[in-house]
């Protein structure tokens, strides 16, 4: 087991760059997932910490030592990839064992690992098959046998759930959950599933355009979310932006076309007069049926509406536009009702229009 | 969906059907009268009836007796077979280094590859000759294979195929400790098989009938391949026939060996060479 230390870290393809000088300091045991859009450099700052694509500029350190000019397999690290990239033409033992033939380990050493990694991932039955007899998530257990056997000091996940269907990928999810619990291994994930991110990790790094847009426990992505981005991207369905204006006085902001809400004490490096969006979680905006008051309280006609069992989605139409929140399951709705959506002032999120950056956290 | 049809039911099957089978006579025309004439006595060539009158295996006797043909049939084999491993070898290292591995003027190599094809054997004859006399290789065997033993159609087919083995099966190898060659050798390679074999059938048999450049390299009738062989039965006022048709029934038995080895990989290979290419 190691620690794992990104420290300004570049990486140019030919005149592009897709990655921006990170710096991550993942400790020990650690479970930290790396999630952003596609093409927000997440999977190459993996592949840079495997050694399969070379730095431009930066240092990365696993454990204590600078593994920057050592082959991937000098770096004590293992990946499972997206598309399982178990070798087509070995057997399901063949393939778990074929890093520890790589190292010459001795073969009763050799047998001893792979039987508990197949006892581990319920694999042992089909040790003697081949990959093209196995579903995907057999496969995916295979790939992450192959990784376990290696007893790696740090687990890189490229994707790994992303080929499977929904609830094959709910029950891999849980083990590997249980996997890490179990040995403790610190693990680097790559994922643009925000629910995988939240679910797994000990700390969530959420990546765009090459760069750290935020780095912190999944709950304090989903309270404390430093940017538009970030709080867009993290909960589903997505942050409700109401576009608005600062007013003069003490935290107070005209929404567009819908009122003004007050209450929101010191908002920083805010005049008034600029531009802001204010966002509130849907889980955040209750549907009350009578006037009520409440720092934000509008009144909003039923659109659609999805019923998930224990709650239900209301998507309501404020100020022609379409807010949507998240009201018990057994609430009674029709469309073209008139409600209130009410929020509390502490779940009020405050962002500056133009920098994106968040203004009251 | 030729077989296991009923012809009784749609008409126009048994067009198809007809029209398959008279192709298939067609082709088979030649091979038939091959092997009549090659069991034909002198006498009898020139009478055009499939089956001989008095059968004689002595044209064989004479053959394998008489003239250089077991050699000829050696030096072909053995200028085939190296060939082929050869092509096999270097045109799958060549393709596979072009398909996975990203370096500045990648795309000029393979365009200069691919602009090989374009030029016909013909024209290059005489270029082959000029650099075989000046460095001695006219009438040897190291002559008559060089200019086969790195073919551009075959990197070609191979940078082509090994696009269907995923980057990330090299990755992964990479991580379990595997070299650079090993990867190629060990991971990559056995996974395009049917192209291996598709690519040994074309360089063999090209190889085998090859005729145009050992005609010209070779000058002593023992470093002959059967073509060259078999054409030498052809002389300024007569042709012997008869023995040209035995020396080719008999060098047809090594291409049939080789097809029917093969022939379930030949198929696959080249309905993929088709989709891919």
């Amino acid at each position: 087991m190691a620690s794992v230390s990104l420290s300004g870290i570049v990486k140019r393809f030919d005149r592009t760059v897709v990655v921006h000088g990170i710096d991550l300091d993942i400790a020990d045991g650690e479970f930290v997932v790396l999630v952003g859009p596609s093409g927000c450099g997440k999977s190459t700052t993996l592949r840079m910490i495997a050694g399969l694509e070379d730095l431009t500029a930066g240092q990365i350190r696993i454990g204590e030592r600078v593994v920057d000019r050592l082959e991937p397999k000098d770096r004590n690290i293992a990946m499972v990839f997206q598309n399982y990239a178990i070798y087509p033409h070995m057997t399901v033992r063949k393939n778990i064992a074929f890093g520890l033939r790589m190292a010459k380990l001795p073969k009763p050493e050799e047998d001893r690992r792979v039987r508990e990694a197949a006892e581990i991932l319920g694999l042992v039955d089909l040790l003697e098959r081949r990959p093209s007899q196995l579903s995907g998530g057999q496969r995916q257990r295979v790939a992450i046998g192959r990784a376990m056997v290696r007893n790696p000091a740090v687990f890189l996940f490229d994707e790994p759930l992303s080929n499977l269907d929904a609830q094959l990928r709910a029950q891999m999810r849980l083990e590997i959950k249980k996997l890490h619990q179990t040995l403790g291994t610190t693990v680097v994930y790559v994922t643009h599933d925000q629910v995988e991110a939240m679910t797994l990790a000990d700390r969530i790094v959420v990546m765009r355009d090459g760069r750290i847009e935020q780095v912190g426990a999944p709950t304090e992505l989903y309270r404390r979310p430093a940017s538009m981005f970030v709080a867009r991207f993290i909960g589903s369905p997505s942050m409700n932006m109401i576009p608005g204006v600062i007013a003069e006085g003490v935290g107070a902001v005209g929404l567009d076309g819908v009122g003004t809400v007050s209450g929101l004490g010191e908002l920083e490096n805010a005049s008034a007069g600029r531009r802001v969006f204010l966002g509130v979680r849907p889980d955040d905006l209750r549907v009350a049926t009578e006037a009520g008051g409440g720092p934000l309280s509008l009144e909003a006609r039923v659109g659609v509406i999805e019923p998930l069992g224990p709650e239900t989605l209301v998507y309501a139409e404020v100020g022609g536009r379409e807010l949507v929140a998240k009201a018990d399951g057994r609430i009674s709705l029709r469309r073209g009702d008139v409600v209130r959506l009410v929020a509390d002032v502490d779940e009020l999120h405050v962002f500056d229009a133009e920098t994106e950056v968040v203004l009251r956290r | 969906m030729i077989f296991g049809f009923d012809p009784s039911r749609d008409p126009r099957k048994i067009l198809i059907w007809t029209l398959v089978a008279l192709g298939g006579l067609v082709m088979i025309m030649p091979f038939a009268f091959m092997i009549s004439t090659s069991l034909k006595g002198r006498g009898e060539v020139y009478d055009l009836r499939l089956v001989p009158l008095a059968p004689t295996l002595e044209n064989y006797t004479y053959l394998f007796r008489e003239t250089k043909f077991v050699r000829w049939f050696l030096n072909s084999f053995s200028i085939a077979s190296i060939s082929t491993i050869s092509v096999l070898f270097f045109d799958s290292l060549a393709g596979y280094v072009l398909c996975k591995y990203r370096f500045k003027g990648r795309q000029v190599v393979f365009v200069a590859i691919l602009s090989t094809l374009m030029i016909p054997t013909e024209m290059l004859v005489i270029p082959w000759y000029v650099m075989s006399k000046n460095m001695g290789w006219l009438d040897t065997y190291w002559g008559i294979m060089f200019p086969g033993m790195i073919t551009g159609f075959g990197v070609f087919l191979m940078k082509q195929f090994f696009e269907t083995v995923p980057d990330a099966l090299i990755d992964a190898a990479r991580i379990d400790g595997l070299g650079e060659f090993r990867i190629f050798w060990e991971v990559a390679l056995p996974l395009v098989t049917p192209a291996l074999s598709a690519l040994a059938i074309f360089t063999f048999l090209g190889s085998w009938t090859a005729f145009l450049w050992p005609l010209i390299v070779t000058n002593s009738s023992s470093n002959y391949t059967v073509p060259v062989g078999l054409a030498s039965f052809s002389g300024e006022f007569s042709t012997e026939w008869n023995m040209i048709m035995t020396g080719a029934a008999v060098a047809t038995i090594p291409t049939l060996v080789v097809f029917i080895l093969l022939q379930k990989y030949i198929i696959r290979g080249v309905i993929l060479s088709g989709v891919k290419g």
